[in-house]
């Protein structure tokens, strides 16, 4: 159930997908499993922004796809807008996939360089039956909406800059009118100051057409700028799930805090001021993740029950969630009325913080 | 560097890539050059180490390595027009080079260790074991584990971090006088790239090396480097100190910068400010100043192309390329109040 008591657009629960690694030389034996996604589990609410934040490796593109049904997940269900998508033959998905799109990282990799762009535009209106007279009026019009001419319609992508082909991606992704866009760190590849123009589009977007976002970045300054909640995910877990401005002020999981110290600060005299939490060493082999707590082996915090227990979700005030069993910057009375939240992962332990 | 100019000819005409830059370096000293993609920040380094060379590339300027001045015994070359040769032995030995990418920089066929060892008897007489010894030392000290060990390790046995680490181990193998770090954690996780960066600067203090950091993230920059050339279109349009730059910038494109980035410490503004426009195209630089297309307080003066030289700024070391006046510039500032770090306890 999400805050307003409203259905969630997207309900997430317990989400896994694991990857086989395979062995052997006449036949391939299934070794092990690379845990990508484990057991995640969140809600997204219509015309909201959800940011998702992780370094290299976390699974936050795995579970993006895993969403969209690009890949099969191996586990767990992903209901959209109450009907459960994970389970849906590929003629029953179908419709769905209308209202979920997705806008890539490399606005080189993702277009086609032998299309031109009303083509590459139009592509989804062509696949899901629209009338041919009617896709190039479309077109120009989405051209339009994301700042481009038509002119540029008869180019080919190599034509046009980074911030240019990444309007092209959303024009694409707005071609069918979709609900939920999924959005994979869609301005890391583009410079600074074209990064801005690209932000400001997608809000616009989000305002005009009252789009939900669900935006994946590697690290925490630019969701800041377009997020209503943001979930830092570390090794296939969800570390915590915070309305976007309290994460900043109030980061309650020692991971969350790593990450906000590691950033640098574009302001000299803050930056040396700046008291920064440094973490060691780097994320561990997914295919074994730690036992108990997966992010125990960095943590400054860390003791034995992180090392045996994995810690639930705990649910503090203002729906802020984190999975840690030493929480930070949260005062005793605060721990004392937490509770466990529906959405820890099925394997945690039944411990909560203990008040100091 | 005094007044370097590369070009290139291309299919579209000449490309103007780096037009009339310079600078110096102290040893000691971590030199950031920023810009974004196409300003010619990265073609402006690779000059430096001969990587620039080819047959449809055009130089003129000069770059002293050591000037006649420095009296420490050894002669000065001058690297654009020194021989192959010369610049072979200079590579590696005086002037080293970190990239952004390691996995293309490391030989994905031969061992790490190997790979250093090979560097180090490049330019040093040493035996294999000594070189060894050395390799391993090297390794040790830039913080990767069970150095002896990993030293046998293939590139790709090693995280992205790790590589990092040991194109670091390598560069500073021979105690170069110069290390240029191009974009060197634009390709690591955060976390990771605030350790590499501390290692960087931990070896820039051991060695008293003078660094050249290419980068576009004015965040590592306020973090690590003394001064900052801010390069845009194939020049540099503002050269200072890091406090001048963050809390004194002069001219607009630097406001812009310092306004359209994204802050991890900063509420959440309504807009993002961002620059309109696109960067100019360097086979058809727009006349006069060239961020005039893009610049909101363009006027007619900026037709003309305006000299880097001390025009507002409290030190004569402060340089831009803008007509604007003082006054103006205070003016634009304090009606924007985004623009620069204006807000956050700047003293002017």
């Amino acid at each position: 159930m999400s805050e307003n008591g409203d259905q969630p657009l997207l309900e997430v629960r317990h989400l896994k997908q694991y990857f086989p690694v395979k062995a052997g030389v006449v036949f391939d034996r299934t070794v092990a499993h690379v845990h990508a996604v484990d057991d995640v589990s969140f809600d997204l609410d219509e015309g909201q922004t959800l940011g998702l934040v992780g370094e290299s490796g976390c699974g936050k593109t795995t579970l993006s796809r895993s969403l969209l049904r690009l890949i099969e997940p191996t586990d767990g269900s992903v209901a959209f807008q109450g009907n459960d998508v994970s389970h849906l033959s590929a003629r029953r998905l179908r419709p769905l996939r209308r209202e979920m799109q997705m806008v890539f990282q490399d606005p080189f990799a993702s277009l086609n360089p032998r299309k031109r762009i009303a083509q590459i535009v139009g592509a989804p209106l062509r696949l899901h039956g629209t009338p041919r007279d009617e896709i190039a009026d479309r077109v120009r019009g989405l051209l339009e909406r994301v700042g481009l001419q038509k002119e540029h319609l008869n180019r080919f992508p190599h034509e046009f800059s980074g911030g240019q082909r990444q309007r092209i991606g959303i024009a694409r992704a707005l071609a069918l009118e979709p609900k939920l866009i999924l959005l994979d760190e869609p301005v890391s590849a583009l410079d600074v100051s074209v990064q801005a123009q690209i932000i400001n589009l997608l809000d616009d977007l989000q305002d005009d057409l009252g789009l939900t976002y669900m935006f994946v970045a590697h690290d925490l300054s630019v969701v800041r700028h377009v997020s209503d909640r943001i979930a830092v995910m570390y090794l296939g877990k969800l570390m915590e799930v915070s309305p976007a401005e309290e994460l900043y002020t109030k980061a309650i999981h020692p991971y969350t805090e790593a990450l906000l110290g590691a950033v640098p600060v574009p302001d000299p005299r803050e930056n040396r001021a700046r008291k920064r939490v440094a973490v060691t060493g780097e994320p561990p082999n997914p295919i074994d993740p730690p036992s108990g707590c997966v992010f125990h082996p960095r943590c400054p915090h860390a003791t034995d029950v992180c090392r045996e227990v994995e810690p639930p979700l705990v649910r503090y005030a203002n729906g802020h969630l984190a999975a840690c069993h030493h929480p930070q910057q949260v005062s005793s009375q605060e721990v004392r009325v937490a509770e466990r939240s529906d959405q820890s992962p099925l394997s945690a332990g039944e411990e909560l913080p203990q008040a100091s | 560097m005094r007044d370097l100019h590369v070009s290139f000819r291309t299919e579209e005409g000449v490309i103007q890539a780096v037009d009339g830059v310079s600078f110096s370096l102290q040893r000691g000293e971590v030199l950031a050059v920023v810009g974004e993609s196409g300003s010619g920040k990265s073609v402006t380094v690779g000059t430096l180490m001969g990587l620039t060379r080819s047959p449809n590339a055009k130089f003129e300027g000069e770059a002293w390595l050591r000037t006649a001045q420095d009296g420490d015994g050894r002669e000065g070359l001058e690297l654009i027009n020194a021989s192959d040769q010369q610049l072979r032995r200079v590579r590696g030995e005086e002037i080293a080079m970190i990239f952004q990418d390691p996995m293309t920089s490391l030989n994905p066929v031969q061992r790490v260790g190997d790979q250093i060892i090979e560097q180090i008897q490049a330019h040093r007489d040493l035996g294999d074991a000594e070189a060894r010894t050395r390799a391993i030392e090297m390794l040790d000290r830039v913080g990767i584990p069970r150095a002896a060990e990993r030293a046998r390790s293939y590139p790709h046995e090693f995280s992205g971090g790790m590589r990092q680490r040991a194109m670091i181990a390598m560069a500073f193998s021979c105690e170069p006088d110069v290390l240029i770090a191009d974009e060197p954690t634009t390709a690591l996780d955060v976390t990771i790239q605030a350790q590499i960066l501390r290692q960087i600067i931990e070896m820039r203090e051991e060695s008293n090396a003078g660094v050249i950091l290419v980068t576009h993230d004015l965040g590592v920059v306020a973090e690590v480097a003394d001064r900052i050339a801010v390069m845009y279109g194939g020049q540099i349009v503002e050269h200072g100190t890091i406090d001048e730059l963050f809390y004194d910038p002069q001219h607009p494109y630097t406001w812009g910068l310092l306004g359209s980035i994204a802050r991890v410490d900063r509420d959440r503004p309504d807009r993002l400010p961002a620059i309109s426009g696109l960067p100019p195209s360097l086979a058809n630089p727009p006349e006069g100043c060239r961020f005039r297309p893009r610049c909101p307080h363009a006027f007619d003066a900026c037709r003309q192309l305006p000299d880097l030289e001390h025009r507002g700024g409290r030190s004569s070391d402060h340089v831009d390329r803008c007509f604007l006046s003082d006054e103006q510039k205070r003016t634009v500032r304090e009606v924007d109040g985004h623009v620069g770090l204006m807000g956050a306890g700047a003293t002017s």
